[in-house]
């Protein structure tokens, strides 16, 4: 996983609550064995007509939003179904910050996991990002994950609280088998009394 | 005496393995099922790493989301990106070593039906699968939620999750159902009451009188639609109707490892004066057959509603998502929801796929004929639902009243398989979800309970179903 340290980039308003997994990558695009090549299905049933062709209305086919490295939403972003297609084609997009006043459970789970930061603030202050956002070009913002801080066009800096050990593999781009891993004989003896006490769990499937 | 605890609690303690400094767990994953869309990039990740899976005998894969469900699908698949996804995950089924149930097997079905019909989900347990649906297997009293692709991997490598508590919430459903009200009926009357964002960080404990008078179909409608009000999982405390149901069953413990087992299980509900931080009450006489207007769970009304004026609607961002909900569903302010004509019937998905929805829609399609225009489709949850449903004549009863019967698998929820709306077509559908074009793109979607889609089907357009003759018996 690739490190996320500290972002500046043009960020996409998206104004709507409730952007659920559906809308981020429709079911029909995950038919795929790999995590790439989802950033052209992203938002798809919006982005394209029905002949294919782009709908110009929506913010990702509008310039600087094409280059958008950063999204601001609103309440519950991320809701629906488990898929990770979500966070891979928000990645393979570009996008890899998302600020909402929160986020449905797995979605922010499965984001941490691809380098993608979610980033919850209250909603008055997603109001105000979003208003920054529509400036366009002429409002990078940036998102310095060391820091915990967002940095609006204007110099002001809004903190921003993240659980501290997800911080530190995505600060590392560590991956989380490998530290899970470390923790093999504590597994080894859980099981070992598992078994001993309830020994169906372990019979041959 | 020892901190009450709840269900929760309990499960999560006898599962922690180790805890970091921080607090987030080492989870052990007792059971983990696994489908062919979650699955090949966990799969490949293992492969790059050089892993192997931790425990080939507490996993199990079957194929249900990319599928036709017709008989075209025991030829080649056509569509060539589905059948590369199911030929790869037979192709890592044999090189990891995982138990798996074909298309060609009588037991193969919705991984969220086949689970707790073969006796793989168990009370106590914790389960995942790479599917939202998941919270489905906390009916039988466990902790069941599902996963990202990530987290797929990391079990699979690894037994275990690592994970921060969840906060308990208990819903209490008060009173009795009234005649034509269903399991169904109250989860989306909850989640129009908490909203597709009130449980999130939660996990729900449904109590209270008419959920212990629920079936065990019933509460794993409840508990599958938990998701939807964003919650991690859904639970129902084990009780008698649980160990009924789990006995004899193929994987399900045998002779004196039941008993052992019950014993266990029996000490599982929440304990008197447990805390939970946050608690929901229903009257279950107030709840009406519920049928949603919109283009999320929470979109919901009674079926003598109408639907709702945006105009009404004082903050600026929701009275924007109301228009834009009844401008993509083609409705308009004030328009009751009985009446409201459909194209489409759907009777299937990990919601409402069961035996007793068969038998529910069977009822109702009894001695009556599919509109005209209108498809009917009943798709059952596993082959043995199928073969169950044909063993009691239903399959008969519903072709003679024109309704399609077909092959296990999810069918028409979530449009990835042949099984899809068209633009602009509406349906009354027993799935789980009503996102924009969660069926098909530009379909319209109106979540119902299995009578109510069935009623929906004979009548051409969305019913009270409490209105609706029911001839009891096949």
């Amino acid at each position: 996983m690739r490190a996320f340290t500290t972002l500046t980039g043009v960020a996409a308003p998206m104004p709507a609550a409730n952007i659920d997994t559906d809308k981020i990558i429709p079911a029909r695009f995950l038919k795929t064995i790999a995590r790439t090549g989802l950033g052209k299905s992203l938002f798809a049933n919006m982005r394209y007509r029905e002949d294919g062709s782009e709908n110009p209305d929506f913010v990702l086919n509008q310039e600087p939003y094409r280059h958008a490295e950063i999204l601001i939403a609103f309440d519950n972003f991320g809701c629906g179904s488990s898929r990770e297609h979500a966070p891979w084609a928000l990645l393979d997009f570009g996008i890899r910050c998302v600020i909402a006043p929160d986020f449905a459970d797995i979605f922010h789970s499965n984001s941490f996991k691809n380098g993608v930061l979610p980033v919850a603030l209250p909603r008055a202050v997603c109001e105000q990002l979003m208003e920054d956002a529509r400036m366009g070009g002429n409002a990078r913002l940036t998102v310095d994950l060391e820091r915990q801080v967002v940095v609006r066009p204007n110099g002001e800096e809004i903190p921003f609280q993240i659980d501290p050990f997800r911080r530190h593999l995505l600060l590392n781009g560590l991956d989380d088998i490998g530290q899970t891993l470390q923790h093999a004989p504590a597994i080894d003896s859980f099981e070992a009394k598992q078994r001993a006490a309830q020994p169906w769990l372990y019979a041959e499937a | 005496m020892a901190k009450p605890r709840t269900l929760f609690d309990k499960i999560w303690d006898a599962h922690v393995v180790d805890t970091l400094p921080d607090g987030t767990a080492v989870l052990y994953i007792d059971k983990h099922l696994t489908h062919e869309v979650t699955s090949p990039q966990a799969f490949e990740g293992l492969r790059l790493a050089g892993r192997k899976l931790r425990r080939p005998d507490a996993t199990i894969a079957v194929v249900d989301h990319n599928i036709a469900t017709d008989s075209s699908r025991y030829g080649r698949i056509e569509d060539p990106e589905s059948r590369q996804q199911v030929e790869t995950l037979e192709r890592n089924v044999v090189e990891f070593g995982v138990p798996y149930i074909p298309l060609t097997d009588i037991r193969q079905g919705i991984v969220h039906v086949i689970g707790p019909e073969l006796g793989l989900s168990l009370p106590g347990m914790t389960l995942v699968c790479g599917d939202s649906h998941t919270s489905t297997h906390g009916a039988l009293g466990a902790l069941a939620f599902g996963i990202g692709t990530s987290e797929v991997e990391h079990v699979m490598a690894t037994q275990t999750l690592l994970q921060k508590p969840a906060k308990n919430m208990r819903v209490t459903v008060n009173g009795t159902l009234t005649p034509g009200c269903t399991a169904k009926d109250i989860v989306l009357a909850i989640i129009g009451k908490i909203g597709t964002g009130g449980g999130t960080g939660h996990v729900i404990e449904y109590a209270g009188e008419a959920i212990r008078a629920l079936d065990m179909a019933g509460r794993m409608t409840l508990c599958n639609m938990t998701i939807e009000a964003g919650a991690r999982a859904g639970m129902v405390a084990p009780d008698q109707t649980t160990f009924d149901y789990v006995k004899g069953r193929p994987f399900a413990p045998k002779g004196e490892a039941f008993d052992r087992a019950v014993a266990w299980w029996s000490t599982l509900p929440t304990d008197e004066g447990a805390h939970f931080d946050k608690e929901v009450v229903l009257d279950a006489a107030e709840i009406a057959p519920q049928v949603t207007w919109g283009t999320n769970p929470e979109a919901v009304l009674p079926i003598t509603g109408e639907v709702p004026d945006p105009a009404l609607v004082e903050d600026e961002d929701r009275r924007a998502q109301m228009a834009r909900m009844l401008q993509y569903m083609d409705l308009q302010p004030g328009q009751k929801l009985e009446g409201l004509k459909i194209d489409v019937a759907f009777i299937g998905s990990c919601t409402n796929s069961r035996i007793e929805d068969i038998r529910a829609a069977a009822a109702v399609a009894r001695g009556r004929k599919v509109a005209e225009g209108v498809r009917a489709l009943v798709v059952p949850g596993s082959g043995l639902v199928k073969k169950q449903a044909e063993d009691e004549g239903l399959d008969v009863i519903l072709k003679t009243a024109g309704f399609e019967w077909r092959e296990a698998g999810c069918s028409m929820c979530l449009g990835m398989n042949p099984d899809k709306l068209t633009p602009g077509q509406r349906s009354a559908s027993t799935s789980n979800r009503n996102f924009e074009g969660r069926q098909g793109p530009g379909g319209r979607t109106h979540l119902v309970s299995p009578a109510m889609a069935a009623a929906a089907a004979v009548h051409g357009h969305l019913v009270d179903i409490r209105k609706v003759e029911i001839k009891e018996g096949v």
